[in-house]
């Protein structure tokens, strides 16, 4: 598979189609599986991790899902490219900065990853856009089923799937979902919407940027136990806060328009504006006014932008794909002189984006 | 040792995983049963946003029963619990069985279960059992094997190589290139 070919298409979950996409940027289930034959990953011999990673191959590919699959040496590619994996949620950041034998299988729509060598033998991924955990889980289960009939994942009686870690021991289930809360952000309700959803043991973290640190109003929430319930009890557990959270999001938005409508409507003009001018930009402070463009659009603010354009400048302007993109190396200063020429272009190109007003 | 947040002695003795980071915490009883219940609820002065997978790693003991424990080995893979302890992840399956009366509280704290209610793989065309333990012995095997090798006791080595061959096709793993 060649990865130039990524930095042209844009990966599915990146479409801004599916139910309340709005709000809801992306789902995300995965599952971590272990081959009973092996230590795990991180006692694993250097030569352990070679036979793992061909054996995991190697079975993969005569499932049936398997065979539509690229699959690509992680271990061998050059950094640019594992970050730009990592840019399109198709590898983690942990997967990318390992060491030795490792891999992953995606396929043609992004949609389907199966990374081989991460904290655990396997981990299985399905990314589908807007809110759609339902086609998400049928997805995964599919694909789990498939790989199960070929592979003996290490399996427990009483302590279910066993995983490296026992945080994510029994079901092995990740079940997450990327939230746009901009309006939650401006308005300040953030941290209490979030302190309520830790007493129901549900997870929140930043989706870009190092750490916790969320940037550009992205939020991930997801299940933080894995045992004791059904893989749909969790589905379920995620699912049912989500219609929550975007009801709360649409009643700030409307607050927004309704009570500082001029206020608004300046902010996100102004982040237009730069987005359309600066001469050198940074990553962060990109994310940041991309998010807010993205709120004016939806908001009807900001006419003649598309949403899945919005989208796809968020992976676009990365550095991964910024380099990518370019064709060359670059440093820091150069990378936010490249992201503002870039945007300045696309822009351009785009035309458009007057007020509707 | 003294607890951290007061003179009492320190009688639990946690370690705390998140997101692949381990914190030991050192705490007198009241204190710690501060912190399980202000971990449990989640909670705390600073919600913290951070850790997708956070949830307290907390294994209580008092330090004689740890010196003890921390010793204990995996028959198969050799990891101590001291090492589990310290890095926060296990090292083979069979760390489950081995160290199951350890894991037991450990697990209850992080999931608030002690039992896997999900899926189970399918087996049943193949008429292998849903647990895995006889194919995880190999590793065990695996091992023993080299032992054997180093101390050119090539005929028990054999023994083991057909051994570990017996299990891995019982269970469609082709042998080794
Ligand atoms: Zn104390
Ligand atoms: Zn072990």
């Amino acid at each position: 598979m060649k990865l130039d070919a990524l930095t042209q298409a844009t990966g599915e979950w990146l479409k801004g189609t599916g139910p309340e996409s709005d709000i809801v940027m992306s789902s995300r289930i995965r599952l971590a599986r272990n081959l009973a034959q092996f230590p795990f990953v991180a006692r694993a011999s250097d030569q352990d991790r070679e036979e793992i990673e061909r054996f995991l191959r190697e079975r993969i590919a005569t499932a049936p899902m398997g065979r539509d699959l690229d699959y690509i040496d992680v271990g061998r590619l050059e950094e640019v490219d594992r970050q730009l994996l990592v840019e399109r949620q198709l590898i983690s950041r942990e997967h990318a900065e390992a060491q030795g034998a490792r891999g992953v299988a995606i396929d043609k729509v992004e949609q389907v990853s199966l990374m081989i060598n991460e904290e655990d033998h396997l981990r299985i991924q399905c990314l589908h856009s807007g809110l759609d955990l339902q086609g998400a889980w049928s997805q995964i289960s599919m694909v789990d089923d498939q790989i199960g009939c070929v592979v003996p994942y290490a399996f427990h009686e009483r302590w279910g799937y066993l995983t490296a870690c026992p945080t994510n021991v029994g079901t092995g289930i990740r079940v997450s979902v990327m939230l746009h809360l901009p309006a939650l952000v401006i308005t300040r309700q953030i941290d209490k919407v979030f302190r309520s959803l830790h007493k129901i043991s549900l997870a929140v973290r930043g989706l870009y940027g190092e750490g916790s640190q969320a940037m550009g109003d992205f939020y991930q929430i997801s299940n933080q136990t894995t045992l004791g319930r059904t893989e749909e009890e969790l589905v379920a557990q995620v699912g049912e806060v989500v219609p929550v959270l975007i009801d709360y999001e649409r009643r700030a938005r409307e607050f927004l328009v309704r009570e500082t409508q001029q206020n608004v409507h300046d902010q996100v003009s102004r982040a237009f504006g730069i987005l359309r001018t600066a001469q050198t930009i940074t990553a962060e402070e990109t994310m940041q006014l991309l998010s807010r463009v993205r709120m004016g659009v939806l908001l009807g603010l900001i006419g003649d932008v598309k949403i899945a354009d919005i989208n796809s400048l968020l992976v676009r302007t990365q550095p991964a794909h910024l380099q990518k993109i370019r064709g060359i190396e670059l440093d820091t200063k150069d990378h936010n002189i490249e992201r503002a020429r870039y945007l300045r272009q696309h822009f351009e190109a785009a035309g458009g984006g007057a007020s509707p007003n | 040792m003294k607890c951290q947040k007061c003179d009492k002695p320190a009688v639990f003795h946690i370690t705390e995983l998140e997101t692949g980071e381990v914190r030991e915490l050192h705490l007198c009883e009241d204190h710690a049963r501060a912190y399980l219940n202000q971990a449990e609820t989640g909670g705390g002065e600073e919600p913290s946003q951070g850790g997708g997978l956070t949830g307290p790693l907390t294994v209580g003991q008092t330090a004689d029963e740890l010196a003890l424990l921390d010793k204990k080995a995996c028959d198969m893979c050799g990891i101590t619990f001291f090492e589990f302890r310290n890095q926060g992840r296990l090292g083979c399956p069979h760390d489950y069985v081995q160290f199951e009366r350890e894991l037991e509280p450990l697990i209850s704290n992080i999931h608030g279960a002690t039992r896997h209610t999900g899926r189970r793989p399918d087996r049943a065309a193949t008429g292998q059992p849903e647990s895995t333990a006889e194919l995880t012995s190999v590793i065990g095997l695996r091992e023993a094997m080299r032992t054997a090798i180093g101390q050119e006791d090539y005929e028990r080595a054999r023994e083991l190589r057909d051994q570990i061959r017996d299990i891995e096709a019982r269970w469609h793993v082709p042998p080794k290139a």
